[in-house]
């Protein structure tokens, strides 16, 4: 049994509380009003779009820099800091310090809050001790630690309300993710995919933090909360035991499905949104079967948690495709039809477009033309393998079996996309992706399970997609009703910052170099970059203050990208030694955590 | 203190977990001396210290310990050290530490671990004692970053190897408790 919350914070501060709310009205409205920016994503349906237009295509090579602000923390800074009224609220990676900022005041410190976490943590978080923000609603700030500690603070004086214990990171279970507040609930994830960790969304109580609902990825029909007879994926009811049935023996019991990406709430069907990570471990012959429910989009009821459809977007992994990128909810005509759409852009390298009210695949398209590893996803209805990815034997790290060194596979392990989020623009309807254009060579090999021990089981080499521009990375437009590229815009690294886009025609974005870049939402043309003191991996934002629209960002290089890139790739097909030193990261920027906030001069 | 041997051969795991809290300050900061190999046991090398050492051919054919080490590098190590021993935002190069290293010191920092926290770069080497995965590989790693960090080998994977002796897969299994 888990402690579930510290039984002091939640005596001494459930009297300041009334009766819960009905829905959690409040997060949607703030939502609406575009001078705020009260949740990562932007809003519900994870667009990350603002209806601003003080900046716009005219002006924005104006913008200068307004203020900034040191983190103090040196890791990788991923997500973005909040505006609720004025006050901004910035978070930190590890040890996950959260600053109020007074708007009104130069950003002066109105309160910090620094938890206490123990630094064995640190090395169980896979690649960097990232945080991906903080959550506003009713008052509160919700932060989930490393340490998987959730607390809801004081958004006035910053003192924690309630505080409750996700998860264990002795077993190897950490958190790097944001939180969901969806009516009078708090969602979270966790992170533990390497650790062998059996992952899980958890549902609790907005104003005590009592746990309500916890939904594994994989496992009994109880413990994944599905119906057998109601849950459907592809058009049918998934039956008995669909998850246990796709496995061997107990290793479900270890067997990843994390949740540490984004959560969208669609409220009019009351319905939130998320996908799973890579079933462990990453050598695929240990646990043979489709593991259910790893790489999975889920459609959960977020009053009791229970499952209304899913879709394995990549059954039995053999590339560490985690699912968990985010599902963005848009109502766009396809095929001459309005359509409530999911639009998810895989790590697997394929962007899906979805029924999102009934889980009907409607679309499933490579976004970057070097994918390869399957060929398409199987849209005949009729298929035995409708829905499933046609595999290519050549880049099937089972197939060729443990000990094999398969080469040349695209995308590599981080995916055309990792968990940094795309925006949907309504003026243009287009979704604006950034993306990794990098392949790999994956060896899996035998690996023994020892708790709170890495369990990865395979040895990769990452380089830059051959026979390209010779850049790890791209910037593009996509049409999620045509499954087209509309434009590309290349870039020399990875792209691992969220984008904005805005109602001013000019979508945002940050590269891993350090430049804060603004681009023309209908061309991709360049319209506006500077460069900040590190490499940005963070989420741009946007909102106003006295009348005025501010845009911010988070520089602090790391993460995944700063891991994988700091020196370089090679490319093992063109030789030894063949390192162009333009490759390493190392050498265009450092690190260091800051809040650069740009606006146009008076 | 450390048999200049295997620690394979004596158990690893259980004798690791015994070494980890040993403190590190007495380190010398010394490189390993000469790598020339002047034992061969079974297809493992060892320089006349006794440390485990590379054996590369003029024609780039790699003994086992090398290529394993490759692959055991890339398998625990590289999500925080970067590929090839490099180094990242995260974790210093290995093949320049190395330089200043010597394998007692190098086997005491993976089994035991190490914190350097505080001051806004939170630095934690995690302690692998425990993990049978990196212990029965150990040499392993340390031979690969040794060979990498004399740039005796460059930064792709090697392509050509020796192959797996008997005794290595026996030892392997023995460790691995297979
Ligand atoms: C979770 C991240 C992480 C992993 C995994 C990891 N290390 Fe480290 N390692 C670190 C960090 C951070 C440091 C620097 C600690 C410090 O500053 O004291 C370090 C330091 C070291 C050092 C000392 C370097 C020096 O210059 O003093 C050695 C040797 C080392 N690691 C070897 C390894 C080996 C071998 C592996 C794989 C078996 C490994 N590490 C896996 C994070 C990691």
């Amino acid at each position: 049994m888990r402690r579930l919350l510290t039984v002091t914070a939640v005596a001494a501060c459930s009297a300041f509380f009334s009766a819960p709310v009905m829905a959690n009205d409040g997060v949607q409205k703030l939502t609406e009003d575009p001078s705020q920016w009260v949740l990562q994503t932007g809003d519900y349906a994870n667009t990350r779009h603002s209806k601003l237009k003080q900046i716009d295509t005219e002006n924005v090579g104006k913008l200068q820099v307004a203020w900034t602000f040191s983190t103090g923390v040196l890791r990788g800074h991923e997500g973005s800091p909040l505006v609720v009224g004025d006050v901004m609220y910035v978070h930190t990676p590890f040890p996950n310090i959260v600053y109020a900022l007074d708007l009104n005041d130069e950003g002066r410190i109105i309160w910090k809050y620094e938890p206490k976490q123990d630094p064995n943590v640190i090395p169980v978080m896979c690649c960097d001790t990232v945080n991906r923000g903080l959550a506003y609603a009713d008052g509160k700030v919700f932060l989930h630690q490393a340490d998987t500690k959730v607390v809801a603070l004081d958004a006035k004086t910053g003192k924690v309300l309630w505080s409750a214990v996700n998860g264990d990171p002795k077993k190897g279970e950490t958190n790097t993710a944001t939180v969901m507040p969806v009516k009078d609930k708090l969602l979270v994830g966790i992170s533990g995919g390497e650790y062998g960790v059996r992952c899980h969304l958890t549902a609790y109580d907005m104003n005590t933090g009592k746990q309500i609902w916890r939904a594994y990825s994989m496992g009994p029909d109880d413990e994944i909360l599905f119906d057998p007879e109601k849950t459907m994926s592809l058009g049918k009811p998934v039956g008995k035991d669909s998850s246990l049935k796709t496995w061997q023996g107990d290793q479900w019991k270890i067997g990843g499905g994390c949740t540490w990406g984004w959560y969208s709430y669609d409220p009019k069907t009351n319905t939130v949104y998320y996908g799973s990570g890579n079933p462990s471990t990453w050598n695929p012959a240990q646990r043979p079967g489709d593991n259910k429910w790893s790489m999975t989009i889920f459609a959960r009821d977020p009053d009791s948690g229970m499952a209304k459809w899913v879709y394995q977007m990549t059954p039995h992994d053999q590339w560490d495709y985690d699912g968990i990128n985010e599902m963005i909810l848009v109502d766009q005509e396809f095929d001459g039809k309005m359509r409530p759409m999911l639009v998810h852009f895989d790590r697997n390298g394929f962007a899906y477009t979805l029924d999102r009210k009934t889980g009907e695949l409607l679309l499933a398209e490579k976004y970057d033309p070097a994918v390869n590893w399957a060929t398409k996803v199987d849209m005949d209805k009729n298929s035995p393998t409708f829905g499933r990815p046609l595999v290519v034997e050549k880049y099937s790290t089972e197939h060729n079996g443990e000990d094999v060194n398969t080469t040349g596979i695209c995308p590599a392990a981080l995916g055309t996309k990792d968990q940094q989020p795309a925006s949907f623009s309504p003026q243009t309807g287009l979704f604006y992706v950034p993306t990794n254009h990098v392949c790999m060579d994956y060896e899996p090999f035998h690996v023994s399970y020892t708790p709170g021990q890495p369990y990865v089981g395979a040895t990769l080499s990452m380089f830059p997609a051959p026979n390209s521009h010779g850049g790890m990375g791209n910037f593009i437009a996509w049409d999620a009703r045509k499954g087209k590229i509309v434009w590309t815009k290349p870039e020399q690294f990875s792209v691992w910052s969220g984008a904005l886009s805005t109602d001013g025609g000019v979508v945002f974005y940050g590269t891993l170099e350090g430049y804060l870049k603004a681009v023309d939402a209908k061309t991709g043309k360049e319209l506006y970059r500077f460069k900040t003191p590190s490499g940005i991996i963070g989420n741009v934002m946007t909102y106003t203050h006295k009348g005025k629209q501010y845009v911010a960002v988070l520089s602090g290089v790391g993460g995944w990208a700063g891991i994988g890139l700091a020196a370089g790739l090679t490319d093992p097909n063109a030789g030894l030694g063949a390192v162009g030193g333009y490759s390493a990261l190392s050498s265009y920027t450092a690190l260091g955590g800051q809040l650069s906030v740009f606006t146009l001069p008076q | 203190m450390f048999s200049k041997l295997s620690l394979m051969r004596t158990g690893a795991v259980a004798l690791c977990m015994a070494l980890a809290p040993l403190s590190v300050s007495a380190q010398t900061l010394s490189k390993q001396g000469d790598p020339t190999p002047v034992k061969d046991e079974d297809g493992k090398y060892f320089d006349k210290s006794g440390a485990p050492t590379y054996n590369i051919k003029p024609d780039g054919t790699v003994d086992w310990a090398t290529y394993s080490g490759y692959r055991r590098y890339h398998a625990e190590c590289h999500v925080c050290h970067g590929p090839d021993g490099m180094g990242s935002t995260y974790a210093p190069a290995l093949i320049d530490s190395l330089k200043t290293m010597d394998y007692d010191h190098f086997q005491e920092v993976v089994v035991g671990g190490r914190q350097n926290v505080g001051g806004g770069n939170e630095k934690v080497m995690p302690s692998f004692g425990l993990n049978k995965n990196v212990m029965c590989y150990l040499d392993d790693i340390y031979v690969y970053l040794r060979a990498r960090s004399d740039d005796a080998l460059g930064r792709a994977r090697p392509a050509k190897r020796e192959d797996k002796t008997p005794v290595i897969t026996a030892t392997e299994k023995a460790c691995l408790g297979e």
